[in-house]
């Protein structure tokens, strides 16, 4: 499925970030994505997860360092990008699939091809049968999935994931973590997502990057070897327990240096 | 209704008829302190038959000032309801344009009225253009507050992604921001509304036109209270109230229009 490239996809090298003349957020960090990579990042609250997510976003500057994106720097590389906000972030005046249409609306995209693609998203995350349904008519779950058709409605090649299912329960967490994983298999996007659940990091990912906090670095990295498509399976087999087990001690161990 | 549902028949219909029971206590009570009055006292307070009477005998007079001031409201609450509007986007655009405006907008708030009407008699003279201007004048304020108040509120989650997909500033403004100030814009309108008919009498009472059947309201208190007609001012106040109702009413529906498919305050019980 994903063609091999030597290139990264996203670079990052030496970045630092601070606001203003406030103390240091982000210290020299370096890692790089290849192309199809499902990176987490994970780390104690003020490690600068998100941060991490809004610089490669283009969304805030960096402070120094440098961060390629597909050969460019953030703020060209928008359209390259979909961002997935930890709220659903829906326009609750706009229908289901009115939601959707929004990028491809503020792009100026024919009407046709909209349709077609805002029909197709929403086919992707299940949705297809609530197109008309305003966003407070929808559950937790429900909303989070319009927010995942509506980024995939550009056809990103890297998707930045910032907590989406963190307000949901598990069984739905679990549910839409399949959902994304079986997205993925037929859509070969590169995916930085963050999260505070070391079972989330384990079952979405091929590389768990762990940050220790004040300021965030980089500590460590994991790689997650279970073979793609991922099942409920995986998740109750010894090995995926012992991960998580192995994860959990690391972050652990992070979260006790300071 | 989820009460409707938890209510035995009983309650829901006391429920109902409990508005009119406490309408005729109060009339039963007015009639009370009427009878207690002393003969030279009595012209003070009319009695709710005397109110009716004079509704009659006034109608054509109270009906057409009726009108004269419901128009003078009317067009006063439309051109605040548009010109603020302009004027808090106008607002909306930065925190320097809001610091350099609202200390005026204040000052205007803070003049009173009738220290203003005069001035206006003095500008465009007494009539249907100063009542216009008095309206404008006291429906203003909180409508632009408001209104500015929603176009600067938008969820900023909204506002990052609008950017991430290289939206143009009055992409964000029409898509979001506007929308998004709705139930603001709406609550200020409601206030507008209460306020309009108040304004438009006050503004005829002190700068109104009574050649040729132009006068409203407020001319008519005016002509009312000089001969000591108690009977139609009390016709003429419920009808003044009578007209704040129709503006409210009107106000209710264009939000119920624009707001109940999608905003939690017409949230519906089965959602």
């Amino acid at each position: 499925m994903i063609e091999e490239n030597p290139l990264p996809i996203v670079e990052l090298r030496d970045v630092d970030k601070r606001y203003g003349d406030g103390p240091l957020i982000l210290d020299k960090i370096t890692f790089s994505a290849k192309r199809g990579d499902f990176i987490t990042l994970i780390g104690p609250s003020g490690c600068g997860k998100s941060t991490i997510l809004k610089l490669i976003s283009g969304l805030n500057p960096i402070s120094s360092g440098r961060i390629v994106v597909d050969g460019l720097e953030p703020r060209n590389a928008v359209e390259k990008l979909a961002f997935v906000f930890q709220e659903p972030t829906l326009l609750p005046w706009r229908t289901v699939a009115q939601n959707v249409e929004v990028p491809l609306r503020l792009h100026g995209s024919d009407p046709k091809l909209r349709d077609e693609v805002v029909g197709k998203s929403l086919a992707l995350v299940g949705l297809a049968d609530r197109k008309d349904y305003y966003p407070r008519q929808l559950s937790g779950g429900q909303k989070m999935r319009v927010s995942i058709a509506r980024a995939l409605s550009v056809s990103p090649r890297i998707l930045l994931l910032d907590e989406p299912f963190g307000a949901l329960d598990e069984m739905t967490r679990d549910h839409l973590n399949e959902e994304l994983l079986a997205i993925r298999q037929q859509l070969a996007w590169t995916a930085f997502f963050v999260t505070h659940s070391v079972s989330e990091a384990v079952f979405l990912s091929n590389r768990i990057i762990v940050l220790s906090a004040n300021p965030g670095r980089v500590h460590s990295e994991v790689r997650v070897e279970f073979p793609y498509p991922r099942t409920e399976e995986t998740r109750e087999s010894a090995g995926f327990q012992k991960m998580v087990a192995e994860v959990s001690k690391i972050l652990r161990s992070v979260e006790r240096l300071h | 209704m989820a009460t409707a549902k938890t209510d035995s028949g009983f309650q829901a219909l006391a429920r109902r008829l409990m508005p009119f029971v406490t309408g005729i206590g109060m009339i039963l009570v007015w009639y009370g302190i009427c009878m207690s009055l002393s003969a030279d006292q009595r012209f003070l307070l009319p009695t709710p038959h005397e109110v009716a009477r004079a509704f009659v005998e006034k109608g054509p007079a109270l009906w057409s000032a009726a009108l004269n001031t419901g128009g003078g409201a009317l067009i006063g609450f439309g051109l605040a309801v548009g010109l603020s509007f302009l004027f808090a986007l106008f607002l909306s655009l930065s925190p320097l344009v809001r610091a350099s405006f609202y200390p005026y907008l204040m000052i205007l708030q803070m003049t009173p009225i009738i220290v203003i009407a005069p001035i206006l008699i003095l500008w465009v003279g007494p009539g249907l253009k100063s009542v216009v201007i008095i309206t404008f004048l006291i429906c203003f304020f909180p409508m632009v507050v408001n209104t500015t108040q929603g176009l600067i509120s938008t969820d900023r989650n909204l506002v990052a992604f609008f950017t991430m997909c290289k939206a143009t500033r009055w992409q964000e403004i029409l898509l979001l921001r506007v929308p998004a100030a709705l139930p603001y814009f709406f609550t200020g309108l409601r206030i507008a509304a209460t306020l309009a008919p108040i304004g438009a009498i006050v503004g005829d009472y002190i700068a109104g036109n009574s050649a040729g059947g132009q006068g409203g309201l407020g001319f008519l208190t005016i002509i009312y209270s000089s001969q000591f007609q108690m009977g139609a001012l009390f016709a003429t106040a419920a009808v003044g109230c009578l007209l704040g109702f129709v503006f409210v009413a009107g106000v209710i529906a264009l939000s119920w229009l624009a707001l109940h498919k999608w905003h939690d305050s017409f949230s519906q019980s089965d959602t």
